[in-house]
């Protein structure tokens, strides 16, 4: 019984939750005492109006777009991961171990290892929560949170006492060596005639993003098991009577959500830093559900949405700089995001499908 | 370790209890009565920051304190707004409004005083002072009783007394009156509240109210303690006291002694790097991460099981 065409649900809800907080955010702004227009262009000249800009916005959004992906994965099985934060977090020190235990002769061979890598241990973080959720009902939301304190408190452990340079005094890994240096949008461009500007750290893994999105898309869509995580997410019952089993699905779709946000270290630890550092996720994994969200889980929307986080971030960047405005200011935006296309969805769902059913009834009469 | 650092390292455990116990207590009324609060650190973070902010500008602590309480309430409002009226998903919204806090208080503090978010330091005038009874001063000379006097029973500021009385309270609340039931009902089975003819919506307001005073206390605490607001100065105490409601099972003297471990925790942490036991030293981030692990273990059921109000975190839909 829908109450509404599909593309309504589709675009038109999302569309009309993110102007109201981009709205609210104009409202925050003023509120501050700036001019919200100035703020908006500022924030589009930053990000788009060079490639320099551009380069960030897209190396933000590649952090995103693997996050996303992330949480959305686990979202079709019903499974709120807030967990792709430590995930990859640990996918940071896979990556890490894999670029530093080998002198890699050349990126072709050093990617593929460091995404097994970064995936694998992003997929292990998971695995625990995962297994609690299956076997023991723990509720995964409260034990993914505590798996990201517990992953932030490990990283220093482990960045202080097992990956420090000796004899230095910053708390990070020795460089990666030249063979593990991931190309980036300049290297790559520049046989093509295009001057890319070279500080602007999006390299390859973009691509690799892009990548991920389709499999996403056929995994979820079209396979056995894409069917059977939908199903479940839908109707734990329903699937249970189906033959389809319980503890089976949460473990792999939280494995693959855990190894999603892993992946994302092939673009912050490998592609830009080229060691580890503390905190090297920044927030990404809490920006992969706004991402999520906004993108209503699919690979289409969460690209969309990542670019629009990744304009968010490098335009907050710029906004900081000329307009003084603090850069929490997309925390805020974030935030609000988050509230109107995710908690306060029915607000604006309601009413529109009050006004499809009038409408279908006019067309009767 | 003589005797004098163990009772030093026990007040400072009381001292960083104090807000963790306010806090898991808020979420206590508020996940009895079904509704699910990962939005703690929110309230924490806007009362922390008006509290600190209207603390220095009108030179009262206690004007402070209501600004704070408000400020808290709001974003408990705005969670009940969600979740309660629009039905929307309470995880989510807590979600939401964690980021929403943790941005708006540094972007209008930073609007408001251009310290780079931080609000003007407190000048012990505008901030609670602590009570210094004459009788622990006149026991302080009194070996093995005395300094324990004179640390662990006076020294605090008001708000931990409360805190501390807040916890019989809220068993009497919950356990003895009408009120309790009824709320402890309606995070258990809301439609049979709700065929006796009480309101599931108010019930649940009611217990965001309460959420959302206990949570601006323990803001206001944290503003206090600190002499004004920084960034992110709750440092994810919201979901340690998350932790700590798991730990207690949702009971109210419960949270007081997993508020209390999760305090003695830090306090031990903060005061030494590392442990030594025998040849093994305990790393400094072990202690940190201890209250999450214990956690996680609790929530693993190896340790008792830890069984949440049944209908919490599901909005309550009336059937037709």
């Amino acid at each position: 019984m829908s109450k509404m065409p599909k593309w309504a649900d589709a675009v038109l809800i999302p569309l009309i939750s993110i102007l109201l907080a981009f709205f609210f955010s104009g409202l925050v702004i003023m509120a501050i005492g700036k001019d919200p227009i100035v703020a908006i262009k500022t924030m589009v000249q930053g990000a788009f109006g060079s490639t320099q800009g551009i380069g960030y916005t897209l190396y933000y959004a590649t952090n995103f777009i693997f996050t996303g992906l992330s949480v959305a994965v686990a979202y079709h099985a019903r499974l709120f991961n807030i967990g792709s934060e430590g995930q990859a977090t640990l996918g940071g020190l896979g990556v890490a171990v894999v670029c530093l235990a080998v002198p890699w002769p050349h990126w072709t061979l050093a990617l593929p290892a460091a995404m097994i890598g970064g995936a694998a241990f992003g997929a292990a973080w998971a695995f625990i929560p995962a297994y609690l959720q299956a076997k023991r009902g723990s509720h995964i939301v409260i034990t993914t949170i505590m798996f990201n304190f517990i992953a932030s408190a490990l990283m220093g452990y482990v960045l202080l006492n097992v990956l420090k340079v000796p004899g230095s005094m910053a708390a990070e890994s020795a460089n990666f060596g030249p063979g593990a240096h991931l190309p980036t949008f300049h290297e790559m461009l520049a046989p093509f005639g295009i001057n890319f500007n070279k500080n602007a750290p999006a390299n390859v893994s973009f691509l690799v993003a892009l990548l991920a999105c389709v499999v996403f898309y056929f995994l979820i869509w079209r396979t056995r098991l894409g069917y059977e995580i939908r199903a479940f997410g839908q109707s734990d019952t329903a699937a249970h009577y189906a033959g389809i089993n319980r503890v089976r699905i949460v473990i792999i779709a939280m494995l693959i959500s855990g190894a999603l946000a892993g992946l994302m270290a092939i673009n912050n630890v490998m592609g830009e830093a080229e060691r580890l550092i503390d905190n090297a996720v920044e927030g990404a994994g809490f920006i992969g559900i706004a991402v999520a969200l906004m993108g209503r889980n699919h690979p289409i929307g969460i690209f969309l949405a990542a670019i629009l986080f990744g304009f968010l971030y490098q335009g907050g960047a710029e906004l900081a700089f000329w307009e003084s405005i603090p850069r929490e200011l997309i925390v805020v935006i974030q935030g609000l995001v988050i509230l109107f296309t995710g908690a306060l969805d029915n607000m604006v769902r309601a009413p529109l499908e009050k006004l499809f059913i009038a409408l279908d009834k006019k067309k009767e009469a | 370790m003589d005797y004098l650092t163990v009772i030093q390292i026990l007040d400072s455990a009381l001292r960083l209890a104090t807000p963790l116990l306010l806090t898991c207590l808020a979420g206590l009324f508020s996940e009895r009565a079904g509704v699910v609060d990962i939005g703690l650190e929110a309230k924490l973070l806007a009362a922390a920051f008006l509290s600190g902010a209207v603390a220095h500008t009108t030179g009262s602590i206690w004007i402070g304190l209501g600004a704070g309480v408000a400020g808290s309430l709001a974003f408990s409002m705005l969670h009940g707004l969600a979740s309660i009226t629009f039905k929307g998903d309470q995880l989510i919204s807590g979600v939401a409004l964690n980021f929403l806090a943790a941005g708006l208080t540094v972007v209008i503090g930073q609007a408001w005083f251009k310290l780079g978010g931080r609000t003007p330091s407190l000048t012990p005038d505008e901030r609670f002072s602590s009570w210094e009874p004459s009788f622990t001063e006149a026991m302080s000379h009194i070996p093995v009783i005395g300094p324990a006097a004179d640390e662990l029973i006076a020294g605090h500021t008001v708000l931990t007394y409360i805190a501390l009385a807040a916890v019989p309270l809220s068993w009497w609340v919950l356990f003895r009156t009408r009120f309790g039931l009824r709320l402890r009902a309606v995070g258990e089975n809301p439609s049979a509240v709700d065929t006796a003819g009480v309101s599931v919506v108010a019930l649940r307001y009611a217990a965001l109210v309460i959420a959302g005073v206990l949570c601006g206390l323990a803001g206001t605490y944290l503003a206090s303690l600190a002499a004004g607001f920084v960034k992110d100065m709750s440092a994810g105490r919201g979901y340690i006291a998350l932790a700590a409601l798991i730990f207690a099972k949702w009971r109210p003297w419960y949270a007081l002694y997993a508020t209390l471990l999760f305090g003695l925790l830090e306090a031990i942490g903060n005061r030494y790097q590392s442990i030594s036991v025998g040849d093994f030293v305990i790393p400094v981030q072990f202690m940190q991460a201890l209250p999450y692990i214990l956690t996680v273990i609790i929530l693993a059921g190896f340790v008792g099981k830890a069984i949440p109000p049944r209908a919490g975190g599901q909005p309550y839909v009336k059937e037709r």
